[in-house]
């Protein structure tokens, strides 16, 4: 079984030289740490920076300078400052190759659900419905069941919908699902993990292969 | 030269009155129009409709506004961190609006740009695409989406001049340049106010004639949200 740092690190194995990528808040933001040495990839973060940098160290911190999780951040040698409008023509065009995103739910035909909880949870999507809307490459981390052990692979989604048929792939502590056809496809299994324990944490159609092999990390 | 200086904050909000609808620039507290904020609650202007992306924290930004109950109506893509707001949304007093990012930054850029409403997909099949008209290009659905309509904008840039040219630093640019070009009446405060020609005109982000009054900031407190640096392990 993965932990957080694991699913980024898995998730880094689908980076690309020459990506463009937009990490949303929480696990995908760890997946800048683990970009293979041998790619070139530049981070987007949709309040308008392309080529953001880790963290500053400590004194070196700038009001005028964060990413969308509003965190203090850094910008690296060829990075640009854009407006709002500019950021999300980026994500709308298409010029942004990979999205990673968290989410409370996904269906498996690919609908996600992660803005809203009614009468609980109620801070606003920020920009995940424009991503999930026009984004080709979609990957979201997350944990593979809830708080109460139910799983948020699901048939349909019961949380209100940021997006419909979108989601790519998904990347839990457990395994690496790729979502086509109306089912979850069982890619890879997390090293230590049963395929019985996967089919038994996911409520919506799984398609599972003859080999299903273990993750390399 | 056109002059848009005005000398200070309680000037140039002149003519914004209860029930009037203001734009604020901003990212979180990245970027927002701390003086104009301040004058607004000063004061005292009731019942505004406030379109920013976000509504600030406890006392700070628009949670300023938030706490002497000036503010109506929010129209904004992420309200969280704010615990007054939240009382005042759950109780009622406080009207609330969510809308994506991208939409709520291309609903300023149309307003400016003389463009009325666009289609995009964002919030299709959702509960935000209810009721509203859906089309087809290429295929894919999208939603109609309108320009806004504002009274006023309040931004904040980092360096102006006198013709209301402005220059933004980092990530504080973020919704300003397009809300600078929406409001009806643009009020830029910036940290330093230069005489015309001290700018360079290849190096000016938002032309003058977006906006009306400019002043420099009395005071910038730019406080940091999530104050994040290196742990050693990463260094």
């Amino acid at each position: 079984m993965l932990d957080k740092n694991g699913i980024a690190r898995r998730i880094a194995q689908e980076l690309r030289d020459g990506y463009y990528v937009n990490l949303g808040i929480g696990i995908p933001t760890l997946v800048a740490n683990y970009v293979p040495e041998s790619i070139s990839v530049e981070f987007q973060s949709e309040n308008g920076i392309l080529g953001m940098g880790p963290f500053p160290v400590s004194g070196a911190e700038d009001a005028d300078l964060i990413n969308a999780g509003k965190q203090t951040i850094t910008a690296l040698p060829g990075a640009s400052f854009f407006d709002s409008a500019t950021s999300f023509g980026m994500i709308r065009g298409r010029h942004v190759h990979m999205t990673v995103l968290g989410a409370m739910e996904v269906s498996q035909n690919g609908d996600i659900a992660n803005w809203k909880i009614p009468g609980k949870m109620v801070k606003g999507m920020g920009g995940a419905m424009d991503l999930v809307a026009s984004a080709e490459n979609i990957i979201v981390a997350m944990m593979h069941t809830n708080k109460a052990g139910e799983s948020k692979l699901l048939k349909t989604c019961s949380l209100p919908l940021t997006g419909i048929g979108c989601v790519r792939k998904v990347v839990t502590e457990i395994c690496v699902m790729e979502i086509k056809d109306g089912a979850f496809h069982l890619l890879e299994r997390a090293p230590g993990v049963s395929v019985e324990e996967i089919a038994a944490k996911t409520e919506g159609a799984l398609h599972i292969p003859d080999d299903v092999p273990e993750m390399l990390l | 030269m056109i002059r848009k200086t005005v000398s200070s904050a309680e000037d140039a909000i002149e003519g914004l009155s209860d029930g009037m609808t203001a734009m604020f620039g901003g990212f979180g507290l990245c970027g927002i129009p701390e003086n104009a904020i301040a004058a607004i609650r000063k004061k005292g202007i009731r019942n505004l409709v406030c379109i920013s992306n976000n509504a600030g924290v406890d006392g700070f930004g628009l949670g300023l506004l938030l706490e002497t109950k000036q503010i109506r109506k929010m129209i904004s893509s992420y309200v969280g961190e704010n615990d007054e707001f939240e009382r005042q949304m759950l109780s009622g007093e406080l009207e609330v609006e969510l809308i994506p990012q991208g939409t709520l930054a291309e609903r300023c850029r149309a307003a400016g740009m003389g463009i009325p409403a666009f289609y995009t997909p964002a919030g299709y099949g959702t509960e935000l695409g209810e009721g509203k008209e859906v089309r087809l290009f290429n295929g894919k659905p999208h939603l109609l989406e309108h320009a806004f309509d504002s009274d006023f904008a309040f931004v904040k840039a980092w360096k102006g001049d006198e013709a209301g040219n402005l220059i933004f630093k980092g990530t504080a640019r973020n919704f300003n340049p397009m809300m600078a070009m929406a409001g009806r009446i643009t009020v830029a405060e910036v940290e330093e106010l230069l005489p015309a020609g001290a700018l360079d005109p290849n190096e000016v982000h938002t032309p003058g004639i977006f906006v009306s009054r400019i002043f420099c900031g009395a005071h910038f407190e730019k406080r940091i949200e999530q104050r994040t640096v290196q742990t050693p392990s990463q260094s």
